[in-house]
């Protein structure tokens, strides 16, 4: 965990006001303790991955909240994905094959089923 | 946390080109070791100063910096990617708020007993299948021909009666709707599949919807006939045996095989006895001596067709010695 001055610090190419603003966007979620944001793992790399977007892509605000949003629509999907997985795993091996065998074929149904 | 290169030289971040340029020369100038001999501590600020500039003097480098790809030394930093802490627990801080709706998922973690995330959302309706059960069950050959019930365990004090279907075949497998695990938020329990091997029998053989059987005669009931019990699946029935029979004489008895309906059409096979005659009676001399009398009058060749001659005698002597 790091504070607002060392974060800055570690990453020159943005300021603090330019974090402020960041942070006012929700684009990133540091905690408020005692006055101070700290910045967790999550939070700095998610920094470092708002500066890579942005000069990899040449991408301005406007396009970086949509680009975040979705960011974090697949993300989310995939925390879901993840825990559903862990829940099957631990299942004795006939609800998983139950499991298995009601999945449907990738492809999805035929069309004209309307 | 190491100076960083700006502080070092005592300029801005965004401090121009020439800017550092003559930050570093004045620095250079104070603390070069030729001007500080015998001061360690100059030194030390020369070689930083030195660091500090080649990456300020070096727009690249500079801007590597200032993305954290490198430290004040230069070196590569780890990157932090992204991926792993978004997928990780500390993820969820960035969950999209309204945007999708991720409820139905966390109803499904609900029914597993599990935590619903964020929000107070009970399951609503989530139902799932219980899950099949597997069994084998050995039947004897007769139910298996004839169709019956059979008793299974399914667990400890749990037994269920299976209906055995006529003419069931060798590893058929039944499946009861219903038998099997409980099903989950409400869903209907699993299947039983039942296995069924048919264990095998000493004298009956089965074909197809026909029954084998090798029923042993005795050399008078061969010879003159007889009305003989012969047993089936269903239970004995008197046959009856031609005067004359040979070993090997296969009879039918039509209606005793197997009765099978398959979709409404009902298909009913046949029992076909095999006769094997028992002389019975080795070293009986009564018999010998009767049977070396009639020899003489009624000479035979049962392997003519098999063309290994015609001399019975030498094909003894052949065979004594």
């Amino acid at each position: 965990m790091i504070g607002l001055d060392e974060l800055t610090r570690r990453f020159a190419a943005v300021d603090r006001i330019e974090l402020t603003r960041w942070i006012e966007n929700r684009w990133v979620l540091p905690d408020a303790e005692g006055g101070q944001w700290l910045f967790h793992e999550v939070d700095i790399a998610r920094v470092e991955l708002i500066l890579e977007i942005r000069r990899e892509f040449a991408v301005d605000d406007e396009a970086m909240a949509l680009v975040l949003g979705l960011l974090d629509q697949l993300y989310s999907v995939r925390r879901q994905m993840r825990r559903l997985c862990e829940a099957i795993e631990c299942q004795p091996p006939e609800v998983r094959d139950a499991i298995r065998q009601a999945l449907p074929p990738v492809g999805g149904e035929e069309a004209g089923s309307e | 946390m190491a100076q960083t290169p700006y502080e070092v030289l005592g300029v801005k971040p965004d401090a121009s080109a020439e800017e550092i340029r003559k930050a570093y020369r004045k620095l250079a100038k104070e603390f070069h070791p030729d001007l500080n001999p015998g001061k360690p501590a100059a030194e030390a600020r020369f070689k930083a100063v030195t660091a500090a500039n080649d990456i300020l003097s070096d727009p690249e480098k500079r801007a590597r910096y200032d993305r954290g790809e490198i430290d004040e030394s230069g070196a590569e930093r780890p990157r932090y990617s992204y991926r792993p802490h978004a997928e990780g627990a500390q993820g969820w801080k960035y969950q999209p708020q309204g945007e999708m709706d991720v409820g139905d998922l966390d109803d499904l973690f609900a029914m597993f007993g599990r935590s619903g995330g964020r929000g107070g959302r009970t399951g609503e309706g989530f139902k799932m299948p219980g899950p099949d059960r597997q069994f084998t069950l050995t039947v004897d050959f007769p139910l298996a021909a004839t169709g019956g019930k059979q008793r299974l365990a399914l667990s400890p004090g749990e037994w269920l009666d299976v209906t055995i279907p006529p003419g069931i075949e060798e590893a058929q497998v039944l499946r009861l709707k219903g038998k099997g695990g409980a099903g989950f938020g409400g869903g209907p329990p699993g299947d039983a599949l039942i296995e069924v091997h048919i264990a095998p029998h000493p004298f009956f053989r089965r074909e197809g919807d026909d029954i084998h059987v090798e029923l042993p005669v005795s050399l008078a009931e061969a010879v003159l006939g007889a009305r003989v019990p012969v047993p089936t699946a269903t239970g004995p029935v008197t046959m009856t045996i031609p005067q004359g029979s040979d070993s090997g004489t296969r009879l039918r008895l039509r209606g005793k095989g197997i009765h099978k309906k398959r979709r409404g059409h009902e298909t009913i096979g046949d029992q076909y006895v095999t006769l094997k005659v028992m002389i019975g009676a080795s070293g009986d001399a009564e018999l010998a001596e009767f049977v070396k009398g009639w020899a003489e009058k009624h000479p035979t060749d049962p392997r003519r067709a098999m063309g290994a001659g015609a001399d019975p005698g030498a094909a003894d002597k052949a065979a004594a010695s």
